[in-house]
């Protein structure tokens, strides 16, 4: 251990902020024996193109401040996006005592603050029913209930405030526990008896299996209006759209990063299920692990539903957690990159918040520090002020902390 | 033809035509340029090799052309430092380099704020930083009095100059139009204001602008977004040439707030950062200088600035890494672009001499693979036949990611080749090829 530690560690202990609790659930910082590589930077510039402006002679020089206004013109897009509802009361058959919307948007986040967020994108904590390798800092938070997807489900909601949970049925892999179908609606039954937010179901990703493990759940559940993750291009669509269909549910549509399987997938859906129970997942990559991808793909994906494409005209939902899959977000990295405690939560917190700027809708997520970040901005960005906030001189800024 | 469209392209610039250049094309010259000129201004700041472009942009949104000229990082160093606080942050700025994907990235310039206020203090500090270093900087003062001190003091280094407002515009251009340097424009929630000075400072001879309308984090945040936002539609789709240079983002008002600690206050200026990056700044200045504060920006900057039009994957096959001979190890992974590089860095890095076998994964990640069945057993075992590797090689072995520990067997089975199964993380490889590779010879 060294000096930094100690006093990251004692800072961290002393700090009554809500985020830095959720950041310091550590005890120690290990250090690395990775080198890093120094290279000499080989900078190339563009080539650039001399403007050619004419210098106003001095005497033809502006005397006084020409006055000009801006009349800002965002561009007017012609279709909304499907508002999708998310969990059902009683009154409405089934049993949350919330219900959640999202979509509705008909602009791009905050071109035109007058039309965009209509319904704050929700934020779900995952759930997973079976142990499976998460990084030290995440695991901090959820140690006591890894093993336990109910207590895990009211922790994330209790305690993290999480406005729906995300349950990952990943041991109905038949590579991994093969959990039979009756097994794991038990387990989302449990759930749905121990938390009243809306709830989401996850697969394992082999479509077979999931088709059979979400029949079954959707039965169980009928009128609950779950959110299904996922169908994909893979699985037998009728069946999975009927099940959905009949006991009133949504279903995530997933599809790698294509916008043209994104618009089939949908085509194939739209014919067997009412669009308001369908929400696109064009699929989220990690910062520095190809989230360049994730993001152009949302935001044209968001672009082109508003510019009228139905096909892609659905709310968006984000497995932000895949965050986490950057070496860089749980990797022991040498000292001076910080320990993983912060720099995992904060890849994890800047993937979501380039993605909201896409325009996704639904968050799948993991770190509650990341959580919290993007709960603050998305209150933030929903609410333009009436006022203007003081200007603050950032040239005189003393900050405290030197 | 072809140049023309290595032109549109922007893989090429005009004066690389030669037919175009001779003086009796004048008048064409000038219409392509113009026809090819950004509808964002670029604007350099800094001399030599360090030397900075920001702006230049073509498009709003990055699929429709690549973004060009990342967003410039600065870091702030104030003019009541001491001498061994400037040299440490100075060097701390010159030495942040993290390898990613093949390249080096960095930060890029320095921001000198006077809080003294004081020409002669301001112009001693900036004396001491370029003599230190040939970053870019940024002179940061209101006050022309200040400004011209520093901009005495580096005069050779074309810094850009922050901030003519409404009321010191005049004595800033003139100082810009002097020392031919960049000038900011600063307009803090006005935009009509923003536009006023822009207008008065072009028609007053003020060439390089560069646009800030403001920083506000919390409660300005939504302000913040929409104005950077606004600004960039007016000039990519409305033709608003006023509004058609670099927009300027300054994250380290977050810094302001006396009542956090600062872990929080680098968390908090590192997500606005990641905001404004995401959303049109072409230069940041930030105040924390912590790696895991600063390493996701870096980042972020790189990816948002990539070209979109590359594709994910990279092409499969063999590739033989080191002097790999035919008793070396067979390694196989994936044709997402970022495991192949992150597995193909590990082995470089390790100095191993080995043949890696790139199987074409539909652009997939190991797990992602293995879980989707884009990898799968036959799929490794037509690899093996179809890229000829064991006419390479004098053994039948092959060391699988351990992530796709899995499919070992039904390999196994329809190859007849043996598997070892890898770590987890091919950072792991160094170790498992020194022992568990070793031991199987
Ligand atoms: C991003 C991601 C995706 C992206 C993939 C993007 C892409 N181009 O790959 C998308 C969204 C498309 C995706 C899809 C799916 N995914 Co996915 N995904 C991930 C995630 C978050 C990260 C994967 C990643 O990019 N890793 C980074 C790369 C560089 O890692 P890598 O390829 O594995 O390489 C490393 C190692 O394998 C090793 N290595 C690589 N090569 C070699 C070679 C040798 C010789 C050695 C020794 C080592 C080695 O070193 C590398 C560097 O660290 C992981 C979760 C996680 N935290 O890991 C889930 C994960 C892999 N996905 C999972 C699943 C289930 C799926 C789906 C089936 C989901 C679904 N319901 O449809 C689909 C399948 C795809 C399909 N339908 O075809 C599960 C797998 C569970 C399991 N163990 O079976 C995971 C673990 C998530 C989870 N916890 O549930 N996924
Ligand atoms: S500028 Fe004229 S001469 Fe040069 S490539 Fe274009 S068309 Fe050909």
């Amino acid at each position: 251990m060294d000096e930094r530690q100690d006093d990251l560690t004692e800072i961290l202990a002393k700090i009554p902020s809500n985020l830095i609790d959720l950041l310091s659930r550590y005890r120690e910082i290990e250090l690395h024996d990775v080198e890093l590589e120094l290279d000499e930077l080989e900078l190339i510039l563009p080539s650039m193109i001399a403007p050619t402006i004419k210098t106003a002679k001095p005497s033809e020089r502006p005397l006084e401040l020409i006055k000009e206004t801006f009349k800002p013109q965002p561009i007017r897009y012609v279709a909304a996006i499907t508002e999708v509802r998310l969990g059902a009361t009683r009154s409405e058959g089934g049993s949350r005592d919330r219900v959640l919307i999202i979509g509705g948007e008909t602009s791009p986040l905050l071109q035109d603050p007058q039309a965009s967020m209509k319904n704050p994108p929700v934020i779900s904590l995952d759930v997973f029913d079976t142990k499976i390798p998460l990084a030290k800092p995440v695991k901090a938070h959820f140690a006591e209930v890894l093993e336990d997807p109910v207590a895990w489900s009211r922790l994330a909601v209790e305690k993290f405030g999480s406005e729906m949970v995300n349950v990952h049925l990943t041991s109905i892999d038949p590579l991994v526990k093969d959990t039979k179908p009756a097994e794991a609606a038990k387990t989302v039954e449990d759930i749905l008896q121990e938390v009243k937010v809306p709830v989401s179901v996850g697969g394992c990703g082999d479509p077979q299996k999931d088709l059979e493990v979400f029949e079954r759940i959707a039965e169980m559940a009928k009128g609950e209006r779950l959110l299904f993750n996922s169908v994909t291009l893979d699985m037998n669509i009728e069946r999975i759209a009927r099940a959905i269909k009949e006991n009133e549910h949504a279903v995530i549509a997933f599809t790698p990063m294509d916008m043209n399987k994104a618009r089939e997938l949908n085509r194939k859906l739209f014919g067997l299920l009412p669009r308001d129970q369908i929400v696109i997942d064009t699929t989220t990559a990690a910062l520095g692990y190809g989230l360049d991808y994730a993001f152009t793909t949302m935001e044209r994906t968001r672009l082109a539903g508003l510019m009228g494409d139905q096909e892609l005209a659905q709310p968006m939902a984000s497995g932000t957690t895949n965050a986490w899959a950057a070496r860089e977000a749980w990797m022991k990295m040498p000292p001076e990159w910080g320990p993983t405690e912060l720099r995992g939560p904060i890849w994890e917190a800047i993937t979501a918040l380039t993605l909201l700027l896409a325009g996704v809708d639904y968050f799948m997520m993991m770190h509650p520090a990341a959580v919290r970040t993007l709960k603050d901005t998305i209150q933030n960005l929903r609410s333009i002020k009436e006022y203007e906030p003081a200007i603050v001189d950032w040239v005189k800024v003393r900050p405290v902390w030197g | 033809m072809a140049f023309a469209t290595k032109l549109v392209n922007r893989e090429a610039i005009l004066d690389q035509c030669t037919p175009i250049m001779q003086e009796k094309h004048r008048p064409q010259y000038e219409r392509l340029l113009a026809m090819l000129r950004p509808p964002v201004r670029q604007v350099i700041f800094g001399e030599g090799p360090r030397q900075k472009a920001i702006g230049g942009k073509y498009v709003l949104y990055r699929h429709e052309f690549t973004y060009t000229n990342p967003t410039v990082i600065a870091v702030d160093v104030t003019d009541e430092m001491s001498d061994q606080e400037l040299t440490s942050r100075v060097e701390t700025v010159e030495e942040f380099t993290y390898r990613y994907i093949g390249q080096d990235l960095r930060l890029d310039a320095l921001a000198i704020r006077s809080l003294s206020e004081e020409p002669k203090t301001f112009q001693k500090v900036v004396k001491n930083i370029v003599s230190k270093t040939d970053l870019p900087i940024v002179l940061c003062s209101i006050s022309p009095e200040v400004i011209e001190a520093g901009l005495a003091a580096a005069s050779m280094n074309r810094p850009l100059v922050y901030a003519a407002n409404t009321s010191n515009w005049k004595d800033m251009a003139e100082l810009s139009i002097i020392y031919r340097t960049p000038l900011v424009a600063s307009a803090p929630q006005d935009m009509d204001e923003l536009r006023s000075l822009v207008r008065t400072l072009v028609e007053y001879g003020v060439q390089d602008i560069v646009l800030d309308p403001g920083t506000f984090s919390t409660d300005g945040l939504a302000r913040t977004v929409n104005r950077f936002s606004m600004i960039r539609l007016a000039a990519c789709r409305q033709d608003d040439s006023l509004f058609g240079y670099p927009i300027m983002a300054t994250p380290m008002v977050v810094w302001a707030n006396r009542d956090e600690l600062p872990e929080i206050l680098k968390w908090q200026e590192a997500c606005l950062t990641a905001i404004l990056i995401t959303r049109y700044a072409d230069l940041v200045v930030v105040h924390g200088l912590d790696g895991w504060s600063l390493l996701p920006n870096l980042i972020l900057r790189q990816n948002l600035y990539t070209d979109p039009r590359k594709p994910v994957a990279v092409e499969p096959g063999i590739r033989t890494l080191g002097k790999a001979g035919t008793s070396s190890p067979l390694l196989m992974t994936t044709n997402f672009a970022l495991t192949y590089y992150t597995v193909a860095a590990d082995i470089e890095s390790f100095g191993l001499d080995c043949h890696l076998m790139v199987v074409d994964s539909e652009g997939l990640s190991v797990e992602s693979a293995v879980a989707g069945r884009k990898l799968t057993a036959e799929k490794v075992a037509d690899a093996l036949r179809q890229t000829g590797v064991g006419e390479k090689i004098d053994h039948r072995k092959l060391v699988i990611p351990g992530r796709a520990a899995r499919l070992s067997g039904e390999i196994e089975e329809l190859s007849g080749w043996k598997v070892l199964v890898g770590p987890l993380d091919s950072s792991g490889l160094q170790k498992f090829i020194h022992e568990k590779w070793a031991a199987v010879q």
